[in-house]
Formats: structure tokens, sequence, C-alpha cells
């Protein structure tokens, strides 16, 4: 099993991160993805969330929002919100924790970003455990 | 023939503004280093997304109910021009060559008897462009006090063009800013975003089938605004190094022609200053001779 296929993850700024992988999961918009290689063409957006890179070892990053395209074999992770789990400050987690929750106790919040909150606050929940 | 104090003065008058845009050229190459470092790290998000628009456009289904920004509300009556220039000066032909280029397109959409409408950044281009142009205007930003422009500024900016977009205020974008191709060459620009127009070099032969998730429709709403400021944000990376590359090379050329500058007169000034020495020797020997 050392199938793998090109990762990159581009923010605005620079370029974050671009590696083999053997397999990614990503947060996408309706539920978390796993991607191998050969993997049908895909476009998608991602929620809040991890995105796992699985390389021999194992990588986190978290994401707020992204775009996601995978091609022959090239997985394009568009995102201008992405941290490196290992490299995030404990202080950084709570303050987001504290904002997103008041932010979901006001009421003029739609569906769709009542529930980016909701994903935001358990991913950044399961994060501080 | 000026005098020799005259001329001293000038000498010293020269080589202190050496001494300035020397100076310049030093800090234009050291921000140059960098703000080309980010235009070329900026360069793979905006033709990844570009990509990615141009693929998804390609499996709608039904252009006829396609997101407005993508294919445009099928007039062109009014143009917006977005320009996009320096908030400072001593930069070469910078400003002027997008002032230009900007021009010609402002003539060529009035004489086509359609309607213009101009958002200017940066306070350079709109001293350039208020005299002829001034009463088309409808907006101007300046980020002058900011040091380094982030993605936050290009999203303000991305934010009004739709807000325009969206109450019908326009037809057609065109954002206008320097290409940075290298420090000495930066190529002026045109850039139409909406619609998206579809550069055919980047067109790939094989079309490949996508699956979407959510459908096409949905990830293009929300990908096409994010889309505006990424592409403003790339113009925006694309003029900072250009700005910078030229104002190198301009400050150059002037650190260089006042040293020339400099010799001249100080030829001048020693040519002056024998003739005057020959001239007070004869005046002392002819006035000996004449005892």
């Amino acid at each position: 099993m050392s199938e793998k296929f090109q990762l990159e993850i581009i923010s605005p700024d620079r370029s974050i991160l671009k590696t083999d992988a053997s397999e990614v999961v990503i947060p996408s918009y309706e539920g978390e993805m796993g991607i191998l290689k050969d993997h049908t063409p895909l476009i998608t957006f991602l929620r809040p969330g991890l995105i796992k890179v699985k390389n021999g070892t194992e990588s986190k990053y978290f994401v707020e929002e992204g775009t996601v395209e995978f091609a022959k074999n090239n997985l394009i992770i568009l995102t201008s919100t992405v941290k490196e789990l290992s490299k995030i400050e404990k202080g950084f987690i709570e303050g987001q924790i504290n904002e997103a929750e008041k932010k979901i106790k006001s009421n003029e919040l739609t569906d769709k970003e009542k529930y980016l909150l909701s994903y935001k606050l358990n991913s950044l929940k399961a994060i501080n455990q | 023939m000026p005098s020799l104090d005259d001329l001293k003065k000038r000498i010293k008058s020269v080589k202190s503004t050496q001494k300035i845009t020397k100076a310049m050229k030093m800090v234009a190459a050291a921000k140059l280093r960098k703000a080309q470092e980010n235009a070329e790290k900026g360069r793979p998000f905006s033709q990844k997304m570009q990509n990615i628009i141009l693929n998804l456009t390609k499996s709608i289904s039904d252009p006829a109910n396609a997101p407005k920004l993508l294919v445009g509300n099928g007039k062109d009556k009014v143009y917006l021009c977005v320009i996009l220039t320096a908030d400072r000066g001593l930069c070469g032909g910078f400003n002027s060559n997008i002032c230009k280029l900007a021009k010609v397109n402002f003539k060529k959409i009035i004489n086509e008897g359609k309607n213009l409408k101009i958002i200017t950044v940066g306070s350079k281009g709109l001293d350039q462009i208020k005299r002829e142009y001034g009463k088309y205007i409808v907006k101007k930003f300046s980020f002058k006090d900011k040091k380094i422009i982030s993605f936050n500024e290009a999203e303000i900016i991305g934010r009004e063009i739709i807000s325009l977009f969206n109450q019908n205020e326009f037809d057609k974008c065109i954002l206008f800013f320097n290409n940075f191709k290298n420090v000495i060459t930066q190529i002026p620009q045109a850039q139409q975003i909406i619609p998206v127009e579809s550069q055919s070099s980047e067109i790939k032969d094989e079309t490949l089938t996508y699956e979407f998730e959510p459908d096409e429709d949905e990830i293009l709403e929300d990908l096409l605004p994010k889309n505006i400021s990424t592409q403003v944000f790339k113009a925006f990376l694309e003029n900072a190094a250009s700005e910078q590359g030229s104002r190198m090379t301009a400050m150059d050329n002037a650190t260089r022609n006042a040293g020339d500058l400099v010799d001249k007169l100080t030829i001048n000034y020693n040519r002056s200053r024998q003739a005057s020495i020959t001239k007070e020797l004869i005046e002392i020997i002819s006035g000996a001779e004449s005892l």
C-alpha cells in the first residue's frame, strides 16, 4: 500500500504544503471524506474541521473553510484559514471557541451559518481535549 | 557662464539628490524581494481558483440558470473599471502605464456609446484620471496607511464590486493592474472578472467529469465571490511587486543620470576655474610688463 498522490494546500499568500500522501481525510461540507489514490475527480467545499494527512505519519491541519479539487491524482486544497495543529497555541483555540459560542447564541444567523459554526465548535472542542 | 560659486552649489545639490535616489533604490530593492516573493507565492492560489471555475463552467448543464457572476447578465451597457495603482510616486512609468492603458479603454467604451463607471484604488491613479474622467468615478479606495496589503483589503474591494453588481449597477467589470514579469518589465494588463472570461490558453483539451458535492450551482455561488476577491488580491500582489521593481529601475536610472551630471558639472567647474586662473595670470603678467 504505497500508492501515493500529490497533495497541495495553498492559501492566498503562499503555498503551505506540497507533499505526497497516501490518504487524506477532509472535512467536506457534507461530511468527512477520505481520499485515496485514483479517487474520481471531485470538487467540493470544506466546513470547519481537521484535515488529516496520512503519509506514514499523520499530520493534522485545522481549517475553517476552503475549496477542494481532486483531479488526476492531484489534490488541491485552497483555503485562507489553515493552521497546523501542532503549531497552534492553546490560547488561540480557546479564543476561537469563546467567539464562536458568542456568535451561535445571537439569533441573527441563517441555518447555514449555524451549521458551520456548530461544526467549528465541535472540532475546536475536540482538539482542546 | 555661471560663476564658480554657482557651479559648486549645483554640484552639491545634484550630489545630494543622487544620495536620495540611491537610498530609495536600496529601499525599493529590499522591498522588491519581499513583494516579488509574495507575488510568486500568491500566483498558484489564483490560478488554481481560476482553473476550478473554468472546469465548473464547462460542466454546467443549464447555462441559462448559471449564476450571473459567472456568465454575466447578458447585457454590456455599463462597464465598471477598477484601476489599481500605487499610493506613492517616484516609480517611473508605473502609474502612468496603468492609466494610459485604462484611458485607451475608457475612450473605446465611451465611443461605443456605453456607460462607464470607475473605481480607483490608490491615490496616484485617482490624480491622473480625475481630470479627464472625474465624473465617472463612483468610488475611490486608498490603503495609504496600511503597510502590507492583505487579503482583507482585497475582500473589501471584492465585496464592493459584488454589491454593485447585485444592485445592477454595471454589466461588465474590468481590472487594470501591472503584471509583474521581471524587475525591468511590468506589463499593464486589463483583466475582465465579470463575467469570467475563459482564457483560451488555459483550457485543457481533455475534459474530466467531476463529482460535485454539493451540486455545481451551490459551489459556484460560494466560489465566485471568493474568486473576485482572489483576483483582486492577485492584482494587488502583482502591483506591489511591479511598483517596487519599477521604482528600483527608475531610481537606478536617476542615480546614474545624477552621476553623469556631476561629472559634466565637475568638468565645467574645473575648466572655468582654470580659465579664471589663466586670466588672472595674464592680467598680472601684462600689468608687470607695462611697468
